[in-house]
């Protein structure tokens, strides 16, 4: 059985003899919207062509409100939400020690983004605003509250953040669970959550 | 990605008379015969255009996908770049890794060949009292063999991605390395769902199927001892891993267990976080046409109480390092776009070629693990190099295929009936008058041997396409002479 | 500045109108062209198999034949491409390296060598899909093929343009391999065939009359489906066209 220093001895023995300079790499986002409106339409446009919704706050409407009307038929009043943010209540707490099987029965996980990506219509999370990382995916449903502040123009911009280097777990979400593994027919919530609703929420 | 239109539906109707094409597998030291298989496929003509016309729809949705970013070249070339750059530093690059991620408290372990990776993969289980897998998608397992080695030490595997369940529950397979289940109709799934899962055999909608699915893979979800990924790239910065995936399996295998284990080829290495940007911009575009995966997943560290084991694998690309004509081939980072543009892959569907990997990647990455079994590989290709277009890291995949072609035929791996029939054809054209004394013998056999003669099974040409006439002027030679040369002397310009 | 001509194995044998074509419109540009007399075939068939050793005595005629000629020009792409890129089989000599940096395709010739302005003989009154060869396209640069982002351009329709009467259509893949293949025709034949069937299909849709293209043996394949299924389609290699073939 070969170990680690075999293996690392065969590459270099083995790996091409020249020198390869890591080349530079520019942001590519010149063209980009300059102002933040610009740039939330460039993020609404390719979330809703990624499959998931963007709910706007009408005015005067509370959050919860504005969430209820984006998901008026996916809930009913029986409906789990556990909500991981301040500005909504849901029905069920996430606490840090609840076994990920514990939330198999969320309807709806209510998570707040780190930021979002213009190019891909992303947003992003990670252990910090789960709590428990699998109830992302084990909910049936998904509502994002992101900062249109924070939406970076795209991915170059994304990976120059320092979110990774310190959490345990990063992840982007761009639109709901989907497949199109049956004769190419796109399906939402092959194995995570059925919808993704972005509701933009300036952080207080 | 399509949305369901009403002709497809039709289709699919006609589709369930027509059973799914299920070309036999090579027997062990047996050579797959490609071309056998793909006639089989195509003897199915409703799965063969079905086939065909969706992997197309996966090039021109790339297409379209390249076409919205200004400097998708620029990125192909960087990608390029930055790889080449991380495979000339790979050891360095690989400690880096290693060390980064045990810092992260993850576990690491090396494994030479796949029988390494199976057992130390089954050491972790074992030590945990791992029953119950439940795994996403991932190319180096299968190259593994991994679920059948632990179907044998009694240790039950669930796929998660549906595509790889489908082929799992047919026990098949995977034909593509982003679809697996592509070759099939619905109406085939419909079969094995009913037959594996108690779905309505009558129903074949996709939504319907795909629902069927996830409420009988959810339970065994929650219930894993252990769940198994992949990863797309390992960053050497940071000692973590991105894990690309559209349903969302991935993080459901690493998040619902307590105990993840990643299993990672040693070339998918990239130095920074940064270069990230590049790969990802590139990834699902060349892939499916979306600007990016539903999903893409960084695992640094262990959740809070749970465990993290990283295998990094080399099972022979240590090796192929070496070949400076093939060391590029351990750039690809597993798109499948040189399939989807794969006029011979698209014709032929992924089960013929026999081997874990499929389409032009194939051609070139089968033959380094058994240039025997897979030496009819390279030969099933036009040579047409679309695929080193589309390739997002440009890996002269065509050029490679050919190179691969003279591997083989130095190497004798090649059938003798082909190399002494293109060593005879070699010393004819090497002759003027035996390559003009052919020609008068193939016209000759033309103007007078009847049909019977002309189109039988020792002549290919004839299977699938009528010969050309022999013109009435003779050859070009001829004709030369008789307007250009002296028009007296038929030997005229001859050399003796 | 001699030319020599060289007319390729199976245009030799089965087209010579594409070999006449082709050294008539040479000769209404002012080009001195010879045909030297003993040549064969560039190798290519025992290449594209793998068998380098088996084509050197082919390869080292093919450069005896052609050393003394200052240009070689031949209407077919994938021999060029064999000659120019893949003649390694012999000593790279100077003879070998003076023929194969100086052996150009047809369309390359009299677009970026001689820039033909016009064909004012030519006159093609017919619906024309127009066939890029993989090697003519991807190995010699005839156009931008159709996965790879930039300006497109195209060398044979910009000679195919300056015919009178002509009308260029679009087959919906429009650069997709025709199956060819060289050996691969005869070692995979059905998917080869079936492949030839879907390019001719494709072009009817499109409403083509004639395919044209600077590779004969795509031509030959493409015909030879053809005609087994019965399929109206007629051909031409695109030397006919500019040199004033009626139809």
């Amino acid at each position: 059985m070969r170990g680690r220093n075999d293996i690392l001895a065969d590459i270099r023995a083995n790996k091409p003899k020249f020198t390869a300079p890591a080349p530079a790499v520019p942001n590519y986002d010149d063209h980009y919207p300059s102002d933040a409106a610009g740039l939330q339409a460039r993020f609404i446009e390719v979330l809703e062509k990624m499959g998931g919704a963007w709910a706007e706050p009408e005015a005067n409407e509370s959050l919860e409100a504005t969430m209820r009307r984006a998901l008026a038929d996916k809930l009913d009043a029986n409906s789990l939400i556990a909500s991981n943010v301040r500005e909504i209540k849901g029905n069920r707490r996430v606490h840090a020690d609840d076994t990920p099987a514990s939330l198999h029965d969320v309807d709806v996980a209510v998570l707040r983004a780190r930021f979002g990506v213009a190019e891909t219509g992303t947003v992003c999370f990670t252990e910090a605003e789960l709590t428990v990382n699998a109830v992302a995916y084990l909910a049936q449903h998904l509502v994002v509250l992101l900062d249109p502040a924070t939406i970076e123009t795209n991915l170059h911009r994304a990976y120059q953040r320092d979110d990774y280097k310190n959490a345990r777990y990063t992840v982007f979400h761009t639109g709901p669970s989907a497949t199109a593994d049956i004769e190419g027919v796109l399906v939402r919530g092959a194995q995570g959550v059925r919808s993704l609703t972005v509701i933009p929420t300036p952080t207080v | 990605m399509s949305t369901p239109d009403p002709s497809q539906t039709q289709n699919s109707a006609e589709a369930v008379r027509e059973a799914q094409p299920k070309p036999a597998k090579a027997r062990p030291g047996q050579r797959v015969n490609h071309a056998s298989a793909a006639r089989e496929f195509l003897q199915s003509p409703i799965h063969a255009q079905s086939h065909d016309e969706r992997v197309w729809a996966m090039r021109q949705r790339r297409d379209a996908a390249a076409e919205t970013i200004p400097e998708w070249e620029e990125l192909r070339d960087l990608a390029s770049q930055i790889k080449t750059h991380a495979l000339t530093h790979l050891d360095e690059y690989l400690e880096q890794f290693a060390d980064n991620a045990a810092a992260n408290g993850v576990h690491v372990h090396w494994a030479g060949d796949a029988a390494d990776h199976n057992r130390i993969v089954h050491e972790i289980f074992a030590d945990h009292g791992v029953k119950k897998v439940i795994k996403s998608k991932s190319m180096l397992m299968e190259e593994c063999g991994f679920r059948h080695y632990m179907e044998g030490v009694g240790i039950d595997i669930v796929e998660t991605d549906l595509g790889e369940r489908i082929q799992q529950l047919d026990a098949e397979d995977p034909s593509h390395v982003v679809v697996p289940a592509v070759h099939k109709m619905r109406s085939d799934v419909s079969q094995v769902f009913a037959k594996t899962l108690g779905s309505d055999p009558d129903n074949d909608d996709a939504h319907y199927l795909t629902e069927q699915q996830r409420q009988a893979t959810r339970p065994l979800i929650l219930d894993a001892d252990a769940g198994m990924t992949g990863a797309n790239f390992a960053v050497a910065e940071t000692g973590g891993f991105v894990v690309c995936t559209n349903e969302g399996n991935a993080d459901l295998s690493a998040n619902v267990p307590n105990l993840h284990v990643a299993s990672i080829g040693i070339e998918k290495i990239v130095p920074k976080l940064s270069d990230l940007g590049v790969f990802i911009r590139l990834l699902s575009r060349s892939a499916l046409g979306s600007p990016i995966t539903q999903y893409t997943s960084h695992f640094r560290a262990p959740k809070p109480g749970g465990e993290m084991h990283i295998v990094l694998v080399d099972n022979g690309r240590s090796k192929r390092l070496a070949d400076e004509r093939f060391w590029s081939s351990l750039k690809c980072i597993r798109c499948g776009a040189c399939m989807n543009t794969c006029p011979v892959f698209r014709r032929s569907g992924g089960l013929s070629y026999g081997a874990t990997y499929t389409g032009p990647l194939g051609l070139i990455l089968d033959p380094s693990i058994d240039a025997y079994r897979y030496s009819n590989l390279p030969f099933a290709s036009t040579l047409n190099g679309s695929c080193t277009n589309v390739c997002p890291v440009k890996i002269n995949i065509h050029e490679q295929i050919f190179e691969w072609r003279q591997v083989l035929a130095e190497d004798d791996m090649i059938p003798w009936t082909k190399k002494s029939t293109l060593a005879a054809a070699g010393r004819t054209l090497a002759s003027p008058r035996a390559y003009r004394a052919a020609i008068k013998s193939a016209h000759s056999a033309l103007k007078h041997l009847p049909d019977w003669a002309l189109y039988n099974k020792l002549n290919a040409w004839g299977q699938v396409r009528d010969l050309p006439d022999v013109p009435a002027e003779g050859s070009f030679h001829d004709w030369y002479r008789q307007h250009r040369l002296n028009k007296e002397d038929p030997t005229a310009g001859d050399r003796e | 500045m001699r030319i020599g001509l060289f007319v390729p194995c199976f245009i030799d044998a089965f087209y010579p109108q594409v070999g006449i074509a082709t050294l008539e419109l040479l000769e209404r540009f002012g080009c001195d062209v010879d045909y030297p007399f003993d040549q064969t075939c560039c190798g290519q068939p025992m290449v594209n198999s793998g068998c380098h050793a088996e084509a050197a005595a082919t390869e080292q005629l093919f450069v005896d034949n052609f050393a003394d000629y200052d240009v070689i020009v031949a209407p077919s792409g994938s021999c060029v491409h064999q000659i120019r890129d893949n003649l390694t089989a012999v000593e790279q000599t100077a003879a070998v390296k003076h023929v194969r940096e100086n052996t150009f395709e047809l369309v390359e010739y009299l677009h970026d060598v001689l820039k033909v302005e016009a064909f004012p003989w030519a006159k093609f009154p017919h619906r024309v899909g127009y066939h890029d060869s993989c090697n003519t396209l991807r190995n010699l640069g005839h156009g931008k093929p159709s996965e790879l982002r930039g300006p497109d351009f195209s060398k044979p329709r910009a000679l195919l343009h300056k015919v009178e009467g002509i009308e260029l259509v679009s087959p919906s893949r429009p650069d997709e391999c025709c199956g060819f293949g060289g050996t691969f025709s005869v070692t995979e034949p059905e998917v080869s065939g079936r492949m030839g069937r879907d390019k001719i299909a494709d072009h009817g849709r499109a409403g083509a009359e004639y395919i044209v293209s600077a590779d004969t043996s795509c031509l030959m394949h493409q015909q030879g489906c053809a005609k087994r299924i019965g399929a109206p389609i007629q051909f031409k290699h695109i030397a006919e066209v500019l040199n004033g073939s009626a139809a």
